[in-house]
């Protein structure tokens, strides 16, 4: 199993969770984060007094699924989410070593 | 009471019956209009005739009891408007000016920053009825009312004639009380996220004693040192507090913030405000308040209060223009921040002049009002660094200040013929009336209050610092106001 992190511009949730459902993919987390990569922040002025706002809003996804299914699920992503400017986001992939549905104790890929 | 129908043809030209009907009643006049055969219209004439024709020539307890009739349903439109009024001004504290400077403050002060608008209606509410309001509006001295509305004895349902004919005394009484209200709690913003609450009470109680009283009483109370109609030395004219609200709040304001000291962290750390759409809320409803607070004092649902309402209302809009365009200018871009805030100084800078300027010259002193705070409260501020935190002294002191001078030089009597000359004609006012001599006496009014602003502050945050500390200690101001002095917080988000 590989957990499959995306970190995309908020308003590309939509189009992210269209293609992962097309593919199968039902089981999805998303949290609001604040963050930045290469994409500078910006500026904010409030009544003459100039603010940096380094940190911009941004959606992590975090989903978990086979192994096998890893470059899959990625293309999906990528073709959803990318406009193509600075600031799309990025996408880390690591190992699962254990997934348990609470329900009924079901272990392994099964549990997915 | 009973009821008379007046049945009228509809086309015919009902003015003569309407108003001879108006004149016995008085107070009621209902007016069906149907389809009458003209019978009954011939019938209403000779009604109408047969009651001119039966009058005897003057009784003179009829006569009386007509003036009362009317003196009555005139009192009843002015005390509507005047309770109404009395409400909208309460509205501009409470939540008005609760959220514009909510919204301005970090997430961890929003209630403590409320409470401080809040308090004010509670403690000056109780001050007023104790002792403030015959401070203020008993004659006494020309700088401080006598105690004989001490607990607001002889403060009932008679009016008072010597400011409000027409209304009831205690009306005036109440209506007053919301400016004591707000003025106290516009300073709050200067020491905004670091002054402990019992603190800021104590200053505030006795602010009102040492500035907002002996202001108010010197310009609006009978025989007041300043008074513009009622005897004063020298007439300054301040239809709705320029002065005695924004000139004492502003001035006040700024020595609080040089006083007390910057907020932890000020400039470095960013001040960002918490939450615009509540300060954008807090300002819609300041600025409909305000129609209860300069319209409101023409003390009369009369035409000196429609004309000081569009007065508020273009200098209003003129004032939001104009901080706009300042900022597309410097910046590149208007914000939502900006424009409240013009609406807000445009609002702030005409209270003085609301009752006496015509409708353009309203526009032109927004105008002035939106770029010159605007000015104070990016250029000044950055370039003297003191931490006046919610720009109370950029937009109210300096705004104020602009509004009580030009007030002098727009002032005219075709809008105001209040004050009559010797022949009953009414008096030049300001500079364009052809009295320039008034922006001295303006200058005379603004200077003293100002001056006793300065002092009276200073007198009273050095007595409340010997009562209690003023400042939050650095870590209480860390976690914020609303755990450190109230113990809650204003958004449960997991709740």
């Amino acid at each position: 199993m590989i957990k499959i992190e995306t970190v995309i511009q908020p308003s590309k949730l939509e189009n992210a969770r269209e293609a992962l459902r097309n593919i199968g993919i039902d089981g999805l987390t998303v949290s609001e984060v604040r963050g930045h990569g290469r994409q500078k922040g910006h500026k904010e002025v409030y009544r003459g007094r100039e603010y940096q706002v380094d940190f911009l809003h941004k959606l992590k996804l975090e989903m978990v699924v086979p192994s096998a299914r890893k470059d899959e699920v990625i293309r999906a992503i990528v073709e959803a989410v990318r406009t193509g400017a600075i600031g799309d986001g990025k996408i880390f992939v690591s190992e699962v070593e254990e997934a348990v549905r609470i329900r009924d104790d079901t272990r392994g890929e099964a549990a997915l | 009471m009973g009821r008379i129908d007046f049945f009228l043809w509809p086309r015919a030209a009902p003015s003569l019956n309407v108003r001879f009907a108006r004149l016995v009643r008085g107070s009621y006049l209902h007016v069906e209009e149907t389809k009458l055969s003209n019978r009954v219209f011939a019938g209403l004439l000779l009604f109408s005739s047969s009651a001119l024709a039966q009058a005897p020539p003057v009784d003179r307890a009829e006569l009386r009891a007509l003036q009362a009739a009317v003196a009555a349903s005139q009192s009843a439109g002015d005390n509507a408007w005047m309770l109404v009024s009395a409400a909208l001004v309460l509205m501009m504290t409470g939540p008005g000016l609760a959220l514009f400077y909510c919204g301005l403050v970090r997430r961890k002060n929003v209630l403590g920053t409320m409470m401080q608008s809040f308090a004010m209606m509670a403690v000056i509410t109780l001050l007023w009825a104790v002792c403030g309001y015959s401070l203020v509006f008993a004659p006494g001295n020309p700088f401080i009312g006598d105690l004989r509305y001490l607990f607001l004895r002889g403060v009932g349902a008679e009016p008072n004639a010597l400011y409000a004919p027409t209304i009831p005394h205690q009306t005036f009484m109440i209506y007053q009380l919301m400016f004591a209200i707000i003025t106290p709690a516009l300073i709050t913003g200067a020491f905004a996220e670091r002054v402990r609450f019992r603190a800021m009470v104590v200053f505030s109680t006795l602010w009102a004693f040492f500035v907002y009283f002996p202001v108010a009483h010197m310009i609006w109370g009978s025989g007041g040192f300043l008074s513009a109609f009622l005897g004063g030395k020298y007439p300054v004219f301040d239809f709705a507090g320029g002065t005695v609200v924004h000139i004492t709040s502003g001035f006040s304001a700024l020595v609080t913030a040089l006083y007390i000291g910057k907020r932890v962290g000020y400039p470095q750390e960013k001040f960002v405000p918490h939450s615009l759409t509540l300060s954008f809320i807090g300002a819609c409803l300041l600025w409909v308040g305000w129609f209860g607070f300069n319209a409101g004092s023409a003390l009369a649902a009369s035409p000196l209060a429609t004309s000081a309402f569009v007065a508020t209302h273009f200098a209003a809009a003129a004032g939001a223009v104009s901080w706009m365009v300042a900022e597309r200018v410097r910046n590149g871009k208007a914000s939502a921040l900006g424009a409240i805030s013009g609406a807000v100084a445009g609002l702030a800078t005409v209270t003085q002049g609301a009752g006496f300027v015509e409708p353009f010259s309203a526009i032109l002193i927004g105008l002035v009002a939106g770029a010159l705070c605007h000015f104070m409260v990016t250029v000044a501020k950055e370039k003297f660094r003191y931490d006046d935190s919610l720009d109370v002294f950029g937009v109210h002191g300096v705004g104020g200040l602009a509004g009580c001078l030009l007030t002098g030089v727009f002032a005219t009597r075709v809008v105001n013929s209040g004050l009559k000359l010797a022949n009953g004609q009414p008096a030049a006012l300001g500079w364009i009336d052809g009295n320039p001599a008034q922006v001295v006496n303006q200058l005379i009014g603004a200077g003293i209050g100002i001056g006793l602003a300065v002092v009276g502050t200073l007198v009273a945050l050095k007595i409340t610092a010997l009562v209690t500390p003023l400042r939050m200690k650095e870590r209480e101001e860390d976690t914020g106001m609303d755990l450190s002095l109230h113990g809650e917080e204003g958004y449960n988000f997991e709740a």
